[in-house]
């Protein structure tokens, strides 16, 4: 019993510092990708490559004032934010960094993530509404319209790779792609479901969903500086602000746990086990593959301007649900066949 | 239906050029300066304020005519010389500049006969006083380094 309680306590320590880590360091990680990207350092200034930047960052909020404007929704106001950090910090418990690294393994993993990732869309609601602001108020409409948008075709793909292989625990997901490079399940030879052309087309899907759950730019409709000043985190201060960037970052980190899992072999090595050190399965490959697949984000973040609410909303009801359910469709017959 | 296979194949095509174009800036050099720890040089024909010309021993070539004092329209020059005992010509004992009411018009440069007076390539001025802009060109020329 107590090891057990031991165990929960170490692993919710562990997850709040990963997150914590991830939410600082990945905006320093930020931008200095946006600075390459444009041709500029980034910051340079604050400690060897401005590596000092993040904890500065992170006094500097701290110790401003937590401002409460007059009029607000006081209580919904003073929970938003934290409603955003939170199911974050809880999915971290279900994911599996390596076949015996896993807080939890929970038998319905999958439908925990998106459970709480559902409560981050909540929370940017929440937020807009008790800051009774216009602008704040206008964001979180547009963020949940956003939400339902692209939940639905990240819900339709995740279904489909659920029937691959008959399990929603995250570790089984991955425990059948250990077979090197290609038994992984973004390639359209599965030998569960014979060729299926549409599993790259799929893993694109979750790849453009999950930016759009998270609200980062091109689809950051949510905070479009130039429109709605910063959006449902206008009237946040302080460590209000702060926990919905670090929220917004721990679901970036989230997301491409997300996506390494489903589609890329989690833990697995590309060459299969070769019983070397680093070629065998283990937590590196998983870590590698989360924070290439970061690097995109980043990538795609400091590329694409922002897109208007029509294109967005056109975006997911007319190509990506309609994509997704023709290969759910598809995975279903195949799987009758083979 | 029309267009929806041809829109869905331009669109990705698109998107992935504008991702290649970043990803070719990625690895490159920063192009801008890292500003107070380094600054461009300026270039030889920049019209910043005026400063004095001096001869081989550093001593100004003017010859206290007050020609450009007279051809400012702003009236921001302000020179002083005297004629020191059994010389013949005046030697300038204070030369400052106004730079706050200074539009660069050049009228001073243009009006020297004595090629005294020349565009420097100052660029770096910022200051939170404004007696910072009132500057002592006599001064600033001993100060360079010949």
């Amino acid at each position: 019993m107590s090891l057990t309680l031991l165990n929960v306590v170490l692993a919710v320590f562990i997850a709040i510092c990963f997150v914590g880590a991830n939410a600082a360091y990945l905006v320093w990680c930020e931008r200095k990708g946006a600075g390459f990207y444009q041709r500029r350092p980034g910051p340079m200034e604050n400690g060897w490559w401005g590596l000092l930047q993040p904890p500065i960052d992170g006094v500097k909020l701290m110790t401003k004032q937590l401002l409460i404007p007059g009029g607000v929704d006081k209580a919904i106001f003073m929970v938003a934010p934290v409603l955003a950090m939170f199911p974050a910090l809880i999915s971290f418990v279900t994911i599996p960094f390596s076949d015996n690294i896993v807080a939890h393994p929970i038998d319905v993993g999958v439908l925990v993530i998106f459970a709480f990732a559902a409560l981050g869309g909540m929370s940017l609601l929440v937020a807009g509404w008790g800051s009774r602001n216009k602008y704040s108020m206008i964001s979180s409409v547009r963020a949940v319209s956003q939400t339902v948008a692209y939940e639905i075709p990240l819900l339709i793909t995740t279904i489909t790779i659920v029937m691959i292989s008959g399990s929603l625990n995250l570790g089984d997901i991955v425990q059948q792609q250990l077979d090197g490079f290609l038994s992984w399940n973004v390639w359209p030879l599965h030998k569960e479901v014979g060729f299926n052309l549409l599993m790259p087309v799929s893993f694109l899907i979750l790849f453009v969903c999950s930016v759009a759950e998270t609200n980062r730019a091109p689809f950051d409709l949510g905070e479009a500086e130039s429109e709605l000043v910063a959006g449902f985190h206008t009237e946040y201060s302080s460590m209000g602000f702060g926990l919905f960037f670090m929220g917004e970052y721990a679901n970036i980190v989230i997301g491409s746990c997300l996506i390494t899992i489903l589609f890329l072999g989690g833990w697995s090595c590309p060459f299969g086990d070769l019983g070397i050190f680093p070629f065998t399965h283990n937590v590196g490959w998983f870590l590698l593959k989360i924070y290439l697949i970061i690097f995109v984000f980043i990538w795609i973040r400091w590329t694409f301007p922002r897109t208007t609410i029509y294109g967005l909303l056109n975006l997911s009801w007319k190509y990506l649900i309609p994509i997704s359910l023709f290969n759910l469709l598809l995975t279903a017959g195949l799987l009758k066949v083979f | 239906m029309g267009g929806y296979f041809s829109d869905l194949f331009s669109g990705t095509k698109s998107l992935l050029d504008g991702m290649w174009v970043t990803l070719k800036e990625f690895p490159k050099r920063p192009v801008t300066l890292s500003y107070p720890h380094e600054s461009l040089k300026m270039y030889a024909r920049y019209r910043g304020h005026i400063e004095l010309i001096g001869d081989e021993e550093n001593k100004p070539n003017c010859v206290v005519c007050g020609m450009c004092e007279r051809a400012c329209p702003s009236g921001c020059i302000h020179l002083a010389g005297e004629k020191p005992e059994g010389g013949k010509k005046k030697v300038l004992t204070s030369y400052t500049l106004d730079f706050t009411t200074c539009s660069l018009c050049g009228s001073c440069v243009e009006s020297c006969n004595f090629d005294a007076i020349r565009f420097s390539n100052e660029y770096n001025l910022a200051s939170t006083r404004k007696e910072d802009f009132i500057i002592d060109l006599l001064k600033r020329l001993e100060e360079q380094d010949k």
